[in-house]
């Protein structure tokens, strides 16, 4: 079990940072939050194209990189500390989804980044497929909440294919019958949809029972999420430490009191141990599929509850200027609250994480 | 299989043959005999100096003895704070004399060492000691009182530090020293603890006579001494800690509950799922940090992070333990009503929950530094430990 990062992803992790802090500062995230645009588009292509990254855990004869989810997982904690507006995430997890399915006609442009593909997976009832006239797939439902969708080149949505067997569909943008629509949601840096198929033609990925891929898929963005939650985490309170030996108070930096150093040291705890939580369960994705989802299930549980909290704190620790639009820490708090409960409310993968454990 | 592998599966070997005819209960004699045949088979002090007792090989080989000696019980607790607290001291501040008379002895379990630092009035704040040091001819001669000295009525040898000027303030005045704990000055006296066991001692010194030699690092310089010690303290209790020491572990609570027909209910499962987090968590820390060792990196004042995570898992899993299991886990001798009272010890013991909290704050984070009276007075003027009232209550 490897928990600490090769000398090639350390590398790869400093690039992308470079790269963030370079293209997307956080007037740009601003910039694009508060407009129509779904994600930095030139940033997205800059990073796909010229860094190569759309593809990296995508194998090579597909057009990818033949990277790991280490590799994955490193580019995502940059990209989370910056809230950077791309959709990486969603982006890798659709790879991987379409890897397992051996989809090899859309690998090619997904792992270029010409295609934004997206996983749409109900956490409700299912969008129903059947096959209508001459064989051909029709998809019909809603999906209420997909990250991601108002980027969306190509869907992949999760519908149950009857007898309780899901399967995987691809549906592009524009498609009709089709609608995507954005939603207002808590987490600006983020873009959320609804999509609604009313009869939309579907191309079935894969066979008709494909539920083990959508269920290893789900643990995969779990994990992956995870990663990009610590990213985040640890920018949160890097930029709260940075405060506290600035900011006077009482003839004192804010630092040198108790009550805030040692916040900021239990908060530096939780950081350790999400780090190595983070590490496990990125090590599970690539070399051990059968912890998997217990260790996706554990990861979810952990960075869900430490990414927000620590979020919440370095806000409180900021004090009123932490309560102001102007400053940045509210879209950190915003991120973390919707993070974990992007995947499912948190009593959710807790009840997973104890199922997995035996406790019920 | 490679040399490694060899070396590894030698050592398995050796322990094996020599731990298989050790009595259950192994005595002092029992103790000294083993260590010197390990000492004698090249596996005490691997990575020491060759030229004072060690191996002098690299932390791959110690890494090596370490898996083959995993799960094997060996009666060498009484040398503990010898080799991970005294001996590296020695190593990095005894005199070229000092080394060559101490190292040997120690690694082989001929001399048992001991560690004099806390006193009733200086527990956080060490370096408030008052215990005394006056310089007489070529002897010092030590008159006070330390407390928490484990393994002291065993020790042959202790370190100790002493105040050696009141007038500078209160950091500059220490000197280290190795004293004889046969001395008849010295009187260790067992200290009962909560436990209602006695785990460690109180030591009286009247008028010991110390040798100029002895002096440990420079005269008025014992405390970067010390600090080098508590170190070396804290990394070993953080990152030492397996669950075997840990009776209300997960998987142990689990079973409890299973046995007793409670993993249905939901409070039960939330709090199993609550331990689960924090101890899996905890774990892969530890892991990821030896890990990190292996690679070069060295876990330098994060050793608190694992020391202050450890107390916090130990005191939250006995607490937990209890809430599940209920009143008969504090009948009789139980393993969870043992947990219960030896949890303080662990978020005490080689310093306080809040003094980990500074050292992060401090030297993990950055952070500026509390304002401190007591940096720039002379010891002399400073109140020490804890005051009575004036109204005399």
């Amino acid at each position: 079990m490897r928990l600490i990062p090769t000398e090639e992803q350390r590398e790869l992790a400093a690039t992308v940072r470079s790269f963030v802090a370079g293209r997307v500062p956080m007037a740009r995230v601003r910039e694009i939050a508060g407009s129509d645009e779904p994600y930095d588009r030139t940033a997205w292509t800059r990073l796909s194209s010229e860094l190569g990254l759309a593809g990296l855990a995508v194998p090579e004869e597909h057009g990818g990189s033949g990277a790991g989810f280490g590799e994955v997982a490193a580019v995502l904690e940059e990209l989370g500390a910056a809230l950077a507006p791309v959709p990486y995430l969603s982006v890798a997890v659709a790879a991987s989804l379409l890897v397992s399915l051996d989809a090899k006609d859309l690998l090619p442009g997904v792992a270029s980044g010409e295609v934004v593909a997206v996983v749409a997976r109900s956490d409700g009832p299912l969008p129903a497929g059947r096959i209508a006239d001459r064989g051909a797939w029709v998809l019909e439902g809603v999906v209420e909440r997909v990250p991601d969708g108002p980027s969306a080149g190509l869907l992949l949505v999760v519908a149950s294919t009857g007898e309780g067997r899901r399967g995987v569909f691809a549906v592009e943008a524009g498609a009709p019958g089709l609608a995507v629509m954005p939603l207002t949601w808590f987490d600006t840096t983020r873009p959320m949809a609804r999509v609604e198929l009313g009869g939309v033609p579907a191309r079935l990925l894969g066979e008709s029972d494909s539920g083990a891929a959508i269920d290893r898929a789900a643990d995969v963005a779990s994990v992956l999420l995870a990663a990009e939650q610590l990213g985040g985490l640890r920018r949160c309170l890097d930029v709260i430490v940075e405060y506290a030996k600035l900011r006077v108070q009482f003839g004192r930096f804010v630092g040198s009191f108790q009550a805030v150093k040692h916040k900021l040291a239990d908060m530096h705890c939780v950081l350790e141990q999400a780090e190595s939580v983070v590490r496990y369960a990125v090590w599970a994705a690539d070399e051990a599929p059968d912890e998997l989802p217990e260790a996706a299930a554990f990861a979810a549980s952990y960075l869900g509850r430490a990414y927000f909290q620590v979020a919440r704190d370095h806000l409180l620790l900021h004090g009123g200027i932490g309560f102001t639009w102007e400053h940045d820490a509210h879209l950190y708090y915003k991120r973390a609250k919707a993070d974990e409960v992007m995947f499912g409310a948190p009593r959710v993968h807790r009840a997973r994480l104890a199922e997995a454990l035996g406790l019920t | 299989m490679t040399d490694l592998d060899e070396y590894r599966s030698r050592a398995r070997a050796w322990l094996a043959e020599r731990t298989a005819d050790l009595p259950p209960d192994p005595g002092l004699a029992e103790s000294r005999a083993f260590m010197a045949a390990l000492y004698d088979a090249g596996y005490v002090g691997i990575t020491w100096p060759a030229e004072y007792g060690g191996r002098g090989l690299s932390a791959v080989e110690e890494r090596a003895f370490q898996q083959a000696a995993a799960d094997v019980p060996l009666p060498v607790g009484v040398f503990g704070i010898g080799l991970g607290m005294c001996g590296p001291t020695l190593l990095s501040l005894g005199t070229e004399e000092q080394k060559r008379r101490y190292v040997r002895p120690l690694l082989r379990g001929e001399e048992i060492w001991c560690q004099m630092f806390s006193e009733p009035g200086a527990g956080s704040d060490v370096a408030s000691l008052q215990t005394r040091a006056v310089r007489d001819g070529g002897d010092w001669v030590v008159d006070g009182q330390k407390v928490w000295t484990s393994v002291a009525r065993q020790a042959d040898l202790g370190l100790l530090i002493a105040r050696t000027d009141p007038d500078v303030p209160k950091h500059q005045g220490i000197t280290m020293f190795v004293v004889d704990m046969r001395d008849p000055g010295v009187d260790v006296r067992p200290l009962r603890d909560m436990t209602g066991e006695s785990h460690f001692n109180e030591i009286f010194l009247t008028g010991v006579r110390v040798p100029a030699e002895n002096v440990v690092g420079e005269v008025n310089g014992g405390w970067a001494a010390a600090v080098t010690t508590l170190l070396h303290e804290r990394v070993s209790i953080g990152m030492g800690a397996t669950r075997t020491e840990r009776p209300a572990s997960f998987a142990a609570l689990r079973a409890a509950a299973r046995e007793r027909g409670l993993l249905g209910d939901p409070g039960v499962t939330d709090l199993l799922l609550d331990l689960y987090l924090r101890e899996r968590a905890f774990d892969l820390l530890t892991a990821r940090m030896s890990q990190e060792v292996r690679a070069g990196i060295q876990p330098g004042a994060r050793g608190s992070v694992s020391k202050l995570l450890l107390a916090d898992l130990t005191l939250a899993s006995a607490d937990l333990a209890s809430e599940i299991l209920g009143p008969e886990c504090l009948a009789g001798d139980d393993p969870v009503a043992r947990a219960l009272a030896w949890a303080p010890g662990m978020a005490l013991g080689g310093g306080t929950n809040e003094i980990m909290r500074n050292i992060i704050g401090d030297r993990v984070l950055g952070l500026p530094r509390e304002p401190q009276v007591d940096r720039t007075l002379p010891f002399r003027a400073l109140k020490v430990g804890t005051q009575v009232k004036e109204d005399g209550r």
